[in-house]
């Protein structure tokens, strides 16, 4: 078996369910011929024809009304938006129209439709290219918000999230698009609504998901040549949220920290440390932590490195777990939600 | 249309009129909760409209839309139920107003962003093009949405897929309270457009209710044929303010003067004269019209509120409102 990039576990999840499901329709800008900026459509159109995978013209708020036609017309649209940023024209269809037609009809109409989104930083690629914007959607009821961090979990979660009833925002982070791993397709990884513990730890909880996976785990091996044992915990889906393995992990260990690329105000990350405490409260030995990016616009190529969060800062934010509630002045002169 | 025709036509404006001034009547009295955008004066284009459609088309319509929603199978009552947030509702209340649905016969709703739902039947007619089931997509919008994006951006959609879709303008000459020509570059804020577009774009008579049956009824016939989308700009003039208790004082007196005489009624019924229909048919229906309603409030005022738990269903598939499925 050789290894796959996440890029084409998504591609690969496309095509099969583009195989098993005639009502598959994926489309958007340049997913056609060229097979997406990032190549997960790469091949499409040629396997299944310009009716199941075509090109659109730039203009987001009409393909995504134009995906909630399809969806009322009988249809499973897979719709992508080029970069982070560019979905927010189509925002107010996401928002207004999308996440709430099964509410105000009763659920006379649903809409079983997937708006992909590339997201998040370290592509040096500033502000419109680069930014988390989960908390926009996970706020909005009648939205499920999903993030992969593994080349399974992205084949499988995209594969639920087209076969999901409900509309679902499919955040694929951009940095992990060329991360690799061994993996046998078709696979089915756990459903929606389940967290997974991703290395188990004694010590603290690392709450984690999408791009900041990865950078959970380099910081528990760092960690573990200082003698802490962490437990990292992958949120897979931020909508549904799973507060049960989250909250039995710090029942556990007694020690919370959450990693975001966002800027920490108002993020995920807030909500997070919020249900933590709320649920964990006798069993927390030190106020939940934040370790996101910093309350500013996405900073340029040779800053992103200072934003975004790293294993140096995850350690440091362990190293106060213990100590002190004062907040961290490094973090605080930076601007930052620690 | 046949006099027959004409006339059951001219019943069912009669009681979207009728319903109107009864939801007029309800706000005012405080039965209604929220707000509501009436569309007295409106009534020949969703008529005439929907007497040239399949009973399986797809409709859209806006928050301006008790006459579309009426026109395609939604009741007095269920109407105004809804208007009032009762349990017996069109949308059980969950739609209020401005989001009349009746997705049963594909009314598939009325939305409160303008231009919203351009791109929605876009795709509803890219659906209906590739099951190849000859339906067709019409989308009813104000004026005020010849200026934003989502208008632009379906007609450019329907057009380069030539999809079977209607764009369908009611232009009653102001957006919410400001005149549509004081801020659109050209006379005709829809039909001018069509040219950008490489589509046939008309600008008819919204008050007579051959004229929008005519004019829908070729729109439709293209469609079907694969020949592409249609645009439409049919002038109406509305007979109540912009919403709730709007006076609309904006408006100049000789232009409301002007238009409450032509009437979509009036204009009917003297069609209705011509072709030798007597008055006292005519003076039938009215009456008929006249129960309906009648009954209509009564059953409304009288339907229960909805439960508290309403509020906690069908955000999710699964009918609730938790995080979990």
């Amino acid at each position: 078996m050789a290894p796959i990039t996440m890029a084409q576990a998504l591609n690969t999840a496309l095509r099969d369910a583009l195989h098993d499901d005639d009502r598959v329709v994926v489309f958007g800008e340049d997913v056609g011929a060229l097979g997406g900026v990032f190549r997960v459509t790469d091949g499409l159109t040629d396997k299944f024809g310009d009716e199941r995978c075509f090109d659109t013209p730039l203009a987001e708020a009409g393909i995504v009304g134009f995906a909630v036609g399809m969806a009322m017309g009988g249809f499973r649209p897979v719709v992508e938006m080029q970069f982070d940023a560019f979905a927010y024209p189509a925002f107010e269809q996401i928002v207004s129209h999308v996440a709430k037609l099964r509410n105000r009809t009763r659920g006379r109409l649903s809409l079983p439709l997937v708006i992909r989104i590339p997201y998040a930083g370290g592509i040096g690629g500033v502000e419109h290219h680069c930014d988390s914007s989960e908390a926009y959607y996970a706020h909005t009821p009648g939205l499920k918000v999903v993030t992969p961090a593994t080349v399974a979990d992205a084949y499988s979660l995209l594969r639920e999230a087209i076969e999901d009833p409900d509309p679902v925002v499919f955040l694929e982070p951009k940095k992990l698009y060329w991360s690799k791993s061994d993996v046998d397709t078709p696979l089915r990884t756990e459903p929606f609504g389940r967290a997974v513990v991703r290395r188990a730890g004694r010590d603290a909880t690392v709450v984690a998901y999408g791009p900041a996976v990865p950078v959970a785990l380099a910081a528990a091996e760092a960690a573990a040549g200082e003698g802490w044992d962490l437990e990292v915990v992958d949120l897979r889906t931020i909508v549904p949220f799973d507060d049960e393995t989250v909250t039995a992990s710090v029942r556990r260990t007694g020690r919370c920290v959450v990693i975001q690329e966002a800027p920490g105000f108002a993020g995920v990350g807030a909500e997070v440390a919020a249900r933590v405490q709320e649920r964990c409260f006798h069993s927390l030995h030190a106020p939940v932590l934040r370790v996101s990016g910093f309350d500013v616009p996405y900073p340029p190529p040779m800053l992103e490195h200072h934003h975004l969060p790293g294993v140096d800062r995850v350690l440091d934010a362990l190293d106060r777990l213990q100590r002190d509630d004062e907040p961290d002045p490094r973090f605080l002169a930076l601007g930052g939600a620690a | 249309m046949t006099p027959d025709e004409l006339l059951d036509a001219y019943e069912e404006m009669a009681l979207i009129r009728r319903t109107e001034k009864a939801a007029h009547d309800l706000f005012m009295a405080g039965f209604v909760k929220g707000t509501t955008h009436l569309a007295a004066g409106h009534e020949a284009v969703a008529v005439g409209a929907s007497a040239a459609l399949r009973p399986d088309d797809y409709v859209f319509a806006t928050y301006r839309g008790h006459h579309h929603a009426m026109a395609r199978g939604a009741t007095p009552e269920e109407c105004l139920a809804e208007l009032m947030s009762k349990a017996t509702g069109l949308c059980q209340a969950k739609g209020g107003s401005m989001h009349l649905t009746k997705a049963s016969t594909g009314m598939l709703g009325s939305y409160a962003i303008v231009g919203a739902h351009l791109p929605m039947a876009a795709g509803a007619a890219w659906s209906a093009k590739l099951r190849g089931s000859g339906q067709v997509a019409v989308a009813f919008f104000g004026d005020g949405a010849t200026n934003i994006g989502a208008f632009h951006e379906a007609l450019n959609l329907a057009a380069v897929w030539r999809l079977p879709a209607l764009f369908v303008c009611e232009n009653n000459l102001y957006m919410e309270y400001t005149p549509i020509a004081d801020v659109t570059a050209v006379p005709n804020p829809a039909a001018d457009r069509a040219g950008g577009y490489n589509i046939p774009g008309e600008v008819i008579d919204g008050n007579d209710v051959t004229v929008v049956h005519e004019a829908v009824a070729r729109a439709a016939e293209r469609a079907r044929k694969g020949d592409g989308p249609t645009l439409i700009e049919a002038q109406t003039y509305r007979h109540f303010g912009h919403s709730r208790s709007d006076p609309a004082k904006y408006r100049p007196a000789e232009e409301v003067e002007r238009w409450l005489k032509h009437d979509p009624l009036d204009v009917a019924r003297a069609r209705l004269e011509a072709a030798g229909v007597p008055p006292e048919t005519i003076a039938e229906r009215d009456r008929r019209v006249a129960q309906v309603v009648e009954a209509a409030v009564a059953a409304a005022k009288n339907a229960p509120e909805p439960d508290r738990e309403l509020a906690f269903t069908d955000v999710w598939a699964d009918g609730s409102a938790t995080w979990r499925t």
